[in-house]
């Protein structure tokens, strides 16, 4: 088949549908390596876009791409787990073995190598993505067959399973690990004996035992599920009064990309049918037919056995055209995620399986009133369905009984780092870190412990009696933990280049700010800060906080503020004494002219006073 | 409670389905802005609208008016927030305001001088970014946007052509536009588009159009921004 007859092959395979401009892209990209302008060009006129509309999907998105990649993409995870576990050194392992260099793909394009955020594989890592297919607990002898396989041109499916195999590493179960696979009992109380329609009582009852259980999204923020959906069956009820055809959609954010979480990675694999059920359960309540699975890139590996639970599914009558015979319709969709940390934000996740860039909408309205293609929307958390399904089989109680006043049941926390048991943890909320760390087998004599992802907080010892609850540390579920030989500013700087490379640049504070943090941050930390340096850095993650289009740019400097407060005198000798230190290195800037020139003794170099006095 | 809302302890009236920004607008309260439009819908990009309501910043462009509200608005915290905003602008692009014959005219320098800008206080980014040439009556120096998309929005909106794309990601953004070539020769663009005027840079600029008015008599040397609402 040539190129040109895969790509209209797949647009028919998508109908023609704009809506899944992304999803045309990812095939495309998987199949011929890269999406060139003859590519561009076949897809924009087949969806009626121009030129222009399809590159800039491709230039946001990190894994699509208009030049050629390697046959063999290899993506290295390089979150701050990754590197503690030799990442770097596995790196240069690859880059030696197969004679390549980082973002610069080989000349017979046989194979290119790049580093890429978290791939949610932090308890085993370091991790790679090669072809968008994940491989964990990498090592020297792992990559070595790796490159023998890709220099031999054996096609990934002849690979031994046991690369791909991950461990998956459940260490303590509560309410939702526990939990039975559903088979459809939840929809039961919508549907009488001598019923055809979804019961309107038993929506209402479904949100009033939402309420009483006191469920909170688990996503991070901690909005009321019962609130959603409420909010979102009124929208549809209100447009249906005025005569509109209103449905409501359904989407489940499974788009994990925090640094440091893997829960709902291990919650696609174990409680897939609770998802789906808690998610039919929510489409029966606000009145949607349509749902969507918004899966993140990184977690593709995933896509064939979720695709064929949802057949099984829908073989069974419990998904699909007349769910258990009656007049209720459901289905659900999976969409990919393309490497976009910001497609977690809700309204930008909602863009994206519009097929369009990821970027926040602005609010209101709410995805609840005005969300997918203008209908009222419920975006939840993979692991805020799966509540709501146990929820409705187990009782509110049983769901309340557990927990805090403010933060009812139970959290799955993802935890990595310097322990002995790194992995899944479904904990009562309210647990301490203290039991936390002894739970995972924490290193003795720890650094801290970062709480909620590089948007959350860095806590010291001296908070681990703080508890995982809404009212004291909030977490989507990233814990990662450091022992005391960790450095402070590696860690930060990891976290902050992070953020620069994912800020979708919409807003002037958080698309410069996370630049600026990022170079300002560097400076410092190489030695060249100095006590000016550090008041700026202050101010300009202010500025990102306080003046951010949304979450990402609000949190983008909470690695920088939360070790400040906490390690103040880390930082003061971490700074220079020089009055002045200028922003660039003279002896780096030689480097091109000492290169033209042909020159490296001594005199072509320039020493530059200054440096930290630590 | 009526339609009321108080910014900077004035009270003025609102109606509904308005925003911040327009309730200020019409009371002839000036709230420094470069991505909004009286003509096109709220965008809440540039932030440099950004006010306190209830003591939390909010961008004003984007905010609805709420009955009650006490919104701050020349206050020196956010003076000082405004400043530095438009500083990032400055330094993220190039912008050199003695050789741009925007200059006198420019609303992003007439913003600028409103805030007492009087150095970018950040390090220059220093990136190169394209100048296109290719049209016989327009100029575009990307080095001049600050992504605001408002061309973006009046062409697609206004002028009904949809001559511009805003692509890229994070600090990587670029404006791109919708032709066969991606120059904006073939595109479909005029002169006299609204998408040219409503630039508030010199990234969009007609040609043959040098220094009619002389430096020092142009629009902004003589009124201020805050004038004009």
């Amino acid at each position: 088949m040539s190129n040109l007859d895969f790509i209209a092959t797949t647009i028919d395979g998508f109908h023609h549908n704009p809506k899944n401009l992304l999803q045309i892209l990812i095939t495309i990209q998987a199949h011929l390596h890269q999406i060139d302008d003859v590519a561009v060009a076949a897809v924009a006129s087949a969806l009626h876009l121009s030129p222009n509309q399809v590159v800039a999907v491709i230039d946001f998105y990190s894994f699509l791409h208009r030049h050629h990649r390697g046959r063999y993409e290899i993506l290295i995870s390089d979150s701050i787990t990754d590197r503690m576990l030799g990442n770097q050194a596995l790196l240069q392992q690859f880059c030696q073995r197969l004679q390549i260099t980082p973002e610069t793909p080989r000349s017979d394009l046989q194979v290119s190598i790049a580093p890429t955020s978290c791939s949610g594989f932090c308890d085993e890592g370091p991790a790679v993505l090669i072809n968008g297919v994940a491989l964990s607990q990498l090592t020297g002898e792992r990559v070595a067959t790796i490159c023998d396989f890709i220099e031999a041109n054996t096609p990934m499916d002849a690979w031994p399973d046991s690369l791909f195999e991950h461990r998956e590493q459940i260490h303590q179960r509560g309410l939702l690990l526990n939990l039975p696979a559903p088979q459809g009992e939840v929809l039961n109380p919508f549907f009488t004996e001598n019923q055809d329609h979804c019961d309107e009582t038993a929506a209402t009852a479904t949100i009033a035992q939402l309420e009483r259980a006191a469920l909170r999204g688990r996503g991070g923020a901690g909005f009321h599920t019962a609130l959603k959906w409420r909010l979102c069956r009124e929208a549809v009820i209100a447009r249906q009064q005025q005569g509109e055809h209103s449905r409501a959609v359904v989407i489940c954010n499974a788009d994990e990309g925090e640094p440091g979480t893997f829960k709902d990675r291990i919650l696609l694999v174990h409680q897939a049918e609770a998802l789906i059920e808690g998610m039919t359960l929510c489409a029966a309540t606000v009145g949607a037919e349509e749902g969507f699975i918004y899966l993140r890139g990184e977690y593709r590996y995933l896509l064939p056995q979720l695709t064929q639970l949802l057949e099984k599914r829908r073989q069974a009558g419990l998904l699909g055209r007349q769910i258990k015979g009656k007049t209720f319709s459901f289905d659900i969709t999976i969409h990919l995620g393309a490497g976009a940390y910001i497609c977690g934000e809700e309204s930008a996740l909602i863009e994206s399986l519009e097929g369009k860039q990821g970027i926040p909408r602005i609010r209101p309205p709410f995805p609840v009133s005005r969300g997918y293609l203008g209908q009222p929307t419920v975006v939840d958390n993979v692991e805020t369905f799966i509540a709501a399904a146990a929820i409705a089989i187990k009782g509110d109680a049983w769901f309340n009984a557990v927990g805090t006043e403010k933060s009812r049941g139970s959290k799955l926390l993802s935890i990595s780092g310097d322990c002995s048991l790194p992995g899944v943890y479904e904990f009562p909320f309210g647990i301490t870190v203290t039991e936390v760390l002894r739970a995972a087998g924490a290193d003795e004599k720890l650094l801290g412990v970062q709480v909620g992802g590089p948007s959350g907080t860095f806590i010291t010892p001296d908070e681990f009696l703080r508890t995982i609850a809404f009212e004291d540390l909030s977490t989507g579920g990233s814990f990662i933990i450091f022992n005391e030989k960790r450095n402070l500013f590696e860690i930060v700087q990891n976290f902050t280049h992070f953020f620069a490379h994912e800020s979708c640049g919409f807003c002037t504070p958080c698309r410069v700010g996370t630049t600026l943090l990022q170079r300002q941050f560097d400076k410092i930390c190489d030695g060249h800060g100095n006590h000016d340096d550090l008041t700026t850095l202050q101010e300009i993650a202010q500025i990102c906080k306080s003046a951010s289009h949304c979450g990402l740019g609000q949190t983008a400097a909470n690695p920088i503020l939360t070790t400040l407060q906490r390690f103040p005198v880390s930082y003061q000798h971490q700074l220079c004494t020089n009055a002045f230190e200028p922003c660039f290195n003279l002896d780096f800037s030689l480097a091109v002219t000492r290169q033209l020139s042909q020159r490296d003794d001594a005199d072509a170099h320039l020493s530059q006073q200054g440096g930290a006095s630590a | 409670m009526s339609a009321q809302i108080e910014i900077d302890n004035q009270t003025i009236p609102f109606t509904a389905g308005q925003t911040i920004m327009q309730a200020a607008a019409a009371a002839g309260i000036y709230i420094p802005h470069l991505c909004h439009h009286p003509d096109l819908p709220a965008h809440g990009s540039c932030k440099l609208c950004t006010v306190s309501v209830n003591g939390r910043n909010m961008a004003s462009c984007t905010t609805p008016a709420e009955a009650g509200q006490q919104i701050g608005n020349q206050t020196p915290a956010l003076q000082s927030l405004r400043l530095r905003l438009i500083q990032m602008l400055f330094i993220e692009g190039n912008h050199l305001c003695p050789t741009c014959e925007k200059s006198g005219h420019c609303r992003l320098q007439a913003t600028a001088y409103d805030l007492g800008m009087l150095d970018s206080h950040f390090p220059h980014f220093y990136r190169q970014h394209g100048v296109d040439s290719s049209h016989p009556d327009l100029l575009l120096d990307r080095n001049r946007c600050i992504y605001c998309s408002l061309c973006v929005r009046a062409s697609r909106d206004l002028d009904g052509k949809g001559c511009f794309v805003m692509s890229g990601r994070g600090i990587n953004k670029s404006l791109a536009i919708n032709s066969p070539s991606g120059q904006l020769g073939d595109s479909a663009i005029s002169a006299n588009d609204r998408a040219v005027s409503i630039c508030p840079t010199g990234a969009l600029l007609p040609k043959q159009q040098g220094f009619t008015t002389p430096i020092g008599k142009r629009h902004f040397d003589t009124h201020l921004i805050r004038d004009e609402v």
